[in-house]
């Protein structure tokens, strides 16, 4: 199975560039000359977006590393409670809107540490795989194009994060119990 | 907001390393933290130039005219403002494809072409359109089809069934998304 969904997966983009292609070239398209004038637009995206990565990787790296971010774990454990979270995932749901590889690290601590087939290893996993990282994405898209003003977006990502949360425990406590 | 959540972050991360005694480690992450964005600027460089590269090709095959026409009735909902002839609507097609098969640095970079193109429709250009801020919150709450990345960490940790997370994956990551699109509509109602 693990080896199927693997399959699939590296194979999309070949099969995009794939299509691309062929039906460029059956269309008579100068598949080369079109290739090197869209690539030239690569190089200006990324030199504009650098000072935005620089600016989030700095905040996200110091928030991390100072141990503020564990304080803020257990200031949100009581809700987590209320809201029947188990504890052991509330540093996941924290770091996951934050940090990619971050919260990589904690899925595999957590993982490592109640094993991938526990309630809260299936409920971590499934956490992992239904949310992305909201900081990050926001500081560089609206970077990239030089948005100031991201007007409602983290209060409804913020919300779609707490949906998946919710999510993910209801749906693993009726799949697994 | 970015500028609150900007200073927020470090006033309070300094603050912190000071009471932990660990001030040192501020000093690290200006050094190799900031080395790591550079690096991963740079290593996006190739990537955005090879799709941008492709989807200008296919832009002028015409193939991206036909996956537009295709998904028009999903694409007006959620983006009614957009024309749905505008290099926009392909763009964002194909960052919502490379992100539900969770080709990471591909979806980034037609992301952000997808951005630019939009911005171009833009009146004001420091203030977020209602189509960016649809695109943005379904990008951030993305349907994944396979959590790779999850299911090695499983299947390293030696779980029995590293794949039954796929299921209750995919139900909790559509749930999500279809809350973050209907707050999202929301919000715009509310001005």
């Amino acid at each position: 199975m693990v080896y199927i969904l693997n399959l699939i997966s590296i194979s999309i983009i070949p099969i995009i560039i794939s299509i691309i292609l062929i039906h460029g070239y059956l269309k008579g398209i100068d598949l080369y000359d079109a290739f090197v004038d869209g690539a030239k637009e690569g190089f200006k995206t990324s030199i504009r977006i650098m000072p935005y990565l620089i600016a989030i990787f700095v905040a996200i790296g110091i928030f991390k590393r100072s141990g503020a971010m564990d304080i803020m774990v257990s200031f949100f454990g009581p809700l987590a409670k209320f809201l029947s979270i188990p504890k052991e995932v509330i540093p996941l749901i924290i770091m996951r809107p934050i940090s990619g590889s971050g919260s990589l690290a904690v899925v595999k601590d957590i993982i490592t540490t109640y094993g991938p087939d526990s309630f809260v290893g299936r409920v971590a996993s499934t956490m992992m795989g239904s949310a992305e990282t909201i900081f990050y994405t926001m500081a560089v898209y609206f970077g990239a194009v030089g948005i100031k003003d991201g007007r409602y977006t983290l209060k409804a990502a913020l919300l779609s994060h707490l949906a998946a949360v919710i999510a993910s425990v209801i749906v693993c406590r009726l799949m697994f119990f | 907001m970015i500028n609150y959540i900007w200073f927020f972050l470090i006033f309070i991360g300094i603050i912190v390393s000071i009471i932990n005694g660990n001030i040192d480690s501020i000093n690290a992450v200006v050094i190799e933290d900031t080395q790591e964005a550079v690096k991963f600027a740079i290593s996006l460089t190739g990537i955005m130039a090879v799709w941008l590269g492709l989807m200008n090709i296919a832009n002028k095959s015409g193939l991206i005219n036909i996956f537009s026409k295709i998904l028009k009735p999903i694409t007006k909902l959620l983006f009614p403002e957009l024309p749905q002839n505008h290099p926009a609507i392909s763009a964002i097609i194909m960052n919502m494809v490379t992100n539900m098969f969770g080709a990471g640095n591909s979806a980034t970079a037609l992301g952000i072409k997808a951005m630019e193109e939009m911005n171009k429709l833009n009146v004001d250009k420091k203030k977020a359109t209602n189509a960016m801020c649809m695109f943005l919150v379904i990008n951030m709450s993305s349907i994944q089809l396979v959590p790779l990345t999850v299911l090695k960490i499983r299947a390293d940790a030696g779980s029995l069934n590293p794949t039954e997370i796929i299921g209750t994956s995919l139900i909790a990551t559509t749930i999500s998304t279809l809350v973050g699109i209907i707050s999202v509509k929301i919000f715009q109602l509310r001005g």
